[in-house]
């Protein structure tokens, strides 16, 4: 199946007083046409990094080293800026974490929608109004007529997320990324916002790259997903067979510390010491220090992605002796 | 039954407003619960149903609006000041935001030697080594008690917070949230180690959180709360394997579980959790309920018990 969104051998560096971030030490990551991939990993492992470099939107001082990302063939790191404005908003969009902080709460809902609408769609005000309620319609926005009059802070939390994943949809991007959609929601409005964005991609055909901490959303949303530690993706292949048999000693660490609702009650598994300082980060495997089956190679060599089962790749020695190396996953 | 902690009748009602009227918010609106020593009930509920609201009127951090709670035979409202703070010393709380919750322009050994200082007499080297046994035991290092907050990580700083909260040997601990700024991995290691001082030091906890994974992880009863008022109770593992009002089902349907092969139950309700300043008459949930009736709107259910230990708020759930 072709990709829609390749990322390869990405390098993201921060330029910072203390010395040079790694924040991404080489992605290969690929999203296929009409599938809910998700991004796992802890606070500073660089998935909004990685999400922000598609958009070409990484702040200061972050700069991209090296390596390509492809849209749909074209190469978004050699296009000039006002290419790359065209791209935003209409090829690939973007929904984050907290819907407060990213709407304008001095500007109406109407307001904002309508500025994405106008500026990527050749529309009169009367055809764009009616474009914006639909939109509004389809993400389940009570009274949608209404809302367009109203400031995001007479809304509530849920209904702005909702106006947020409106705001996403209204180009019909081919690639939608969201940066931790429901982490600032209640779980019962959590649970409404992931069925939302679920039926929204089975209606409209969107590739969705769907970022979180939470490995219980991806086990409910994802069809694919990717784990990443330190900058880099350590396991990635379908939800069910990285999560019911991982690979990477990482991810086996992740998910053993995950509280489970069963009777007994075991100490959870630990993943022992801290994440690395990526000033610095560990020579060879970036996990090394903290694996309890590290050997002499691991911290020699940086170990690529290997495909263990069909689809489900992982980056680790324990398993590079016997299968051979994938480029893109 | 009475156990460490009664808590009866809690009510907390805030009052703003202006010049053209005034508006109630009912945050804690009747709550009823117990702790028996050594066990850990957890409140599990919703941004703004008034779990941190009932933690703070128990410490005495605001004042309660009515109702009483008995903690070791004491009632926590009409004692004198002084009583009051002397039997601080066996309540301590552990904060939500590990970032907020320590002084910035403290050391380590000030933060945690603070409590101690002010209710017993301990001091130079005997207090020092106090702080150096209780940084260890929270898995610090001793030699750690001269840097500052901004020198650990989230995970390091919630066990400063442990630390201090087990300043003074309290018997109860309100842990508000106390993982929900934390990573899953560095959440694994702090509730392990409540876990292990729960055991060692023989401690009754209150285990505040929005996360039911972690709730059922820790404790042994469960209170979920909607606003201001708890709507089912029992033990957690049957509440987990039976939920019988509406909005614990909702709630429990919609964790979500990182095993893909999950089947669960497909409840999701819709709408937002009202305002507390306006709650629906009748019953509070009734708005987001899909068994609602009329009778929902006109009379409240009371926490009833319906079978052995297993209490709801709802009119349709049968003894």
């Amino acid at each position: 199946m072709e990709n829609i969104l390749d990322i390869e051998d990405l390098h993201v560096h921060f330029h910072t007083y203390e010395g040079t971030v790694h924040a991404l030490g080489g992605v290969n990551l690929g999203l296929r046409r009409r599938e809910m991939l998700g991004l796992v990993g802890e606070t500073g492992c660089g998935k909004s990094v990685c999400a922000l470099s598609v958009l070409r939107c990484i702040p200061e001082p972050g700069r991209i080293a090296r390596g390509r990302i492809s849209l749909d063939g074209e190469n978004l790191l050699e296009k000039t800026e006002e290419e790359m404005r065209a791209v935003r908003g209409s090829k690939v969009s973007m929904i984050f974490q907290d819907p407060t902080s990213s709407l304008n709460p001095v500007l109406t809902v109407g307001e904002q929608l309508l500025d994405v609408i106008t500026t990527h769609q050749p529309l009169s005000a009367k055809e764009a109004r009616e474009n914006a309620v639909e939109i509004l319609r389809t993400v389940m926005l009570p009274d949608p007529e209404p809302a367009l009059k109203k400031y995001p802070h007479q809304l509530s939390r849920g209904m702005r997320q909702r106006v947020m994943i409106a705001m996403a949809l209204s180009c019909k991007p081919s690639v939608l990324i969201a940066d931790e959609p429901t982490t600032a929601l209640d779980v019962t409005v959590q649970a409404q916002i992931l069925h939302l964005i679920k039926d929204l991609q089975a209606k409209t055909e969107t590739s969705i790259l769907l970022i979180t901490h939470d490995v219980g959303v991806v086990a409910e949303t994802c069809d694919r997903v990717a784990v990443m530690y330190a900058g880099k993706i350590v396991e990635i292949g379908d939800v069910i067979s990285v999560l019911e048999r991982p690979k990477h000693p990482y991810t086996v660490g992740l998910l053993d510390s995950i509280p489970k609702v069963q009777k007994e009650k075991p100490p959870l598994g630990l993943i022992k010491g801290t994440l690395p300082n990526l000033i610095d980060p560990p020579s060879g495997c970036r996990f090394h220090p903290r694996c309890a089956q590290v050997m002499d190679v691991c911290r020699a060599k940086e170990p690529e992605l290997v495909e263990v089962g069909r689809g489900h790749c992982t980056a680790c020695f324990l398993y590079s002796h016997r299968n051979s190396s994938v480029k893109n996953p | 039954m009475t156990g460490l902690l009664d808590v009866k009748g809690l009510r907390k009602y805030f009052v703003y407003g202006s010049l053209l009227g005034k508006t109630i918010l009912r945050a804690v609106d009747g709550v009823d619960f117990s702790i028996e020593k050594g066990k850990t009930v957890g409140l599990v509920g919703e941004s703004g149903c008034g779990k941190t609201t009932v933690a703070r009127t128990i410490l005495g951090l605001t004042e309660p609006t009515a109702g009483e709670v008995v903690f070791d035979g004491r009632d926590l409202f009409s004692l004198e000041k002084q009583e009051m703070m002397k039997l601080r010393s066996e309540m301590q709380m552990v904060f939500q935001d590990p970032y907020t919750s320590l002084n910035p322009r403290l050391t380590v050994e000030k933060i945690v030697s603070e409590p101690i200082t002010t209710h017993t007499k301990l001091r130079g080297h005997q207090l020092r080594n106090r702080v150096q046994h209780l940084l260890e035991a929270v898995g610090l290092q001793g030699d750690h008690s001269r840097r500052y907050p901004h020198e650990f990580s989230g995970g390091q700083r919630q066990r400063i917070a442990i630390a201090r909260a087990l300043a003074l040997n309290p018997k109860f601990l309100i842990l508000d949230e106390p993982t929900s700024s934390l990573d899953v991995s560095v959440q694994a290691q702090i509730l392990n180690l409540l876990r292990e001082l729960q055991k060692t030091y023989d401690l009754t906890y209150l285990f505040i959180s929005h996360n039911l994974n972690v709730v059922h992880y820790m404790s042994e009863r469960i209170c979920v709360m909607y606003l201001g008022k708890i709507v089912e109770e029992g033990p957690t593992n049957d509440v987990f394997e039976d939920p019988k009002h509406p909005y614990t089902q909702a709630l429990i349907a919609a964790i979500p579980i990182a095993k893909p092969r999950h089947a669960k139950m497909d409840v999701v309700i819709s709408g937002d959790v009202p305002s507390p300043a306006n709650p629906p008459s009748g019953c509070r949930f009734r708005t987001r309920c899909s068994l609602a009736v009329e009778l929902c709107s006109e009379k409240e259910p009371a926490l009833r018990k319906i079978e052995f230990d297993r209490l709801v708020a709802c009119h349709f759930v049968e003894s």
